[in-house]
């Protein structure tokens, strides 16, 4: 058989078939987000919208507890889940926290640390 | 017949839209990366391309996973740019050039490549960040742009050695078109950046240095990385150098003159790179 499994990477789960079939369901919830009406209606009534949307219970729970990492566990990907984010007015820094375990600023001064001071101009 | 004129790599992060809309360019955490721009733009106003191809990949606005195809190009007339739920204002419309997009479809499909062949697409900020980088005040209607999508989103994504011939057959296809016009290419995306999950937040300026040498200089050598290698050295999101690959595949072979380049990091979560290659002839 081709060998095409990718290794693993510490803290990364990779997004391909078999995490893209288990998350269908949720991707499309999110994907449907690019419309404000969607999200209006997300906001209005989560456990009816994801209802709509077939949600395992797993699923609506990780949601409902806003972990993130268990989403993408699930299935998630960070496109769509990003979506999700900005409906709750979380940037990328906000949710690359909460899924490091870190708060905003301290986020924010973990990316400078490995940034910062490396710009080079020419 | 077509020439290349020129390359351009940049960043698309929807958060580089924002500033835009905003007005932060002048603030001291964007000053940076907004100063590399000028510069890009003189070159562009005194060479006036008569066309873009553009590499991006789509976030989930017209491709989403129903059906994602891994290498697609635009054949239509015009693209729109829509809502993708968190907040960049959509820009008018680009103009297409259809023209030259079936010439590239044929020339590919002939020489084995098979793209997915898109007739009505609307385009992301993959697309319309670089753009509005490049030609501000949604001032692009001298050009008329041929968007070229690879799958970044979800695995298994091209190889970057094949992303790099994929570009190459689109050069070719352009430098065998008989209609005297100016094409530049545009890479956009990268460097490294990490989205999900615990690891989110690494950013490996080091490599993003070497990526940009390498890509002037001996971009084979970045075509023997696999993508999880790219993963390791750089984030998930680290894959994105295909599209940076493919443009490189595409200016041609000989080692073209490295015109500029910058590199700021962190811009939102991401080590932004920015180049402008002149391909010598």
């Amino acid at each position: 058989m081709t060998d095409y499994k990718m290794r693993p990477v510490e803290g990364t789960i990779h997004f391909d078939g078999a995490q893209a079939t288990k998350g269908f369901n949720f991707n499309k919830m999110c994907f449907s987000f690019n419309n404000e009406e969607a999200r209006q209606a997300f906001l209005a009534d989560p456990e009816a919208y994801m209802e709509r949307f077939k949600l395992s219970e797993e699923f609506k729970q990780a949601l409902r507890d806003k972990d993130l990492n268990k989403l993408l566990e699930l299935g998630g990907s960070i496109y769509y889940m990003a979506k999700l984010a900005g409906i709750f007015g979380w940037n990328m820094q906000v949710i690359g926290g909460m899924q490091s375990g870190r708060t905003t600023e301290e986020f924010q001064a973990y990316l400078e640390s490995q940034g910062r001071g490396k710009t080079t101009n020419g | 017949m077509a020439k290349v004129i020129g390359g351009i790599t940049t960043s698309h992060i929807p958060a580089i839209g924002v500033a835009i809309d905003k007005g932060l360019e002048d603030t001291p955490y964007y000053r940076d990366l907004f100063a590399t721009y000028p510069p890009i733009r003189e070159w562009l106003n005194e060479e006036k391309p008569d066309i873009a191809v553009l590499f991006y990949n789509d976030h989930g606005l017209e491709m989403w996973l129903d059906k994602k195809p891994t290498f697609a190009i635009g054949c239509a007339p015009q693209y729109e740019n829509a809502d993708e739920g968190w907040g960049i204002k959509p820009i008018p419309p680009l103009t297409g050039e259809t023209e030259l997009s079936w010439h590239i479809v044929n020339h590919l499909i002939e020489n084995d490549f098979d793209p997915t062949v898109c007739q009505d697409i609307k385009v992301d900020h993959g697309a319309t960040v670089p753009m509005t980088l490049l030609w501000p005040n949604h001032n692009y209607q001298g050009i008329k742009v041929i968007p070229v999508a690879i799958n970044c989103e979800r695995h298994p994504m091209p190889k970057p050695s094949r992303s790099y011939a994929f570009g190459k057959a689109i050069g070719d296809a352009i430098r065998c078109w008989d209609q005297d016009a100016k094409v530049v290419l545009l890479g956009t995306g990268g460097l490294s950046h990490q989205l999900d999950g615990p690891r989110a937040g690494i950013l490996n300026a080091e490599f993003d240095n070497y990526c940009m040498d390498k890509l002037v200089s001996d971009p084979q050598e970045l075509c023997k990385f696999s993508n999880v290698e790219l993963i390791e050295k750089g984030g998930a999101q680290m894959v994105e150098l295909a599209m940076w690959l493919a443009m490189r595949g595409a200016l041609g072979e000989g080692v073209p003159e490295e015109r500029l380049r910058n590199y700021v990091s962190p811009i939102s979560n991401t080590g932004v790179g920015v180049q402008l290659l002149i391909p010598q002839d």
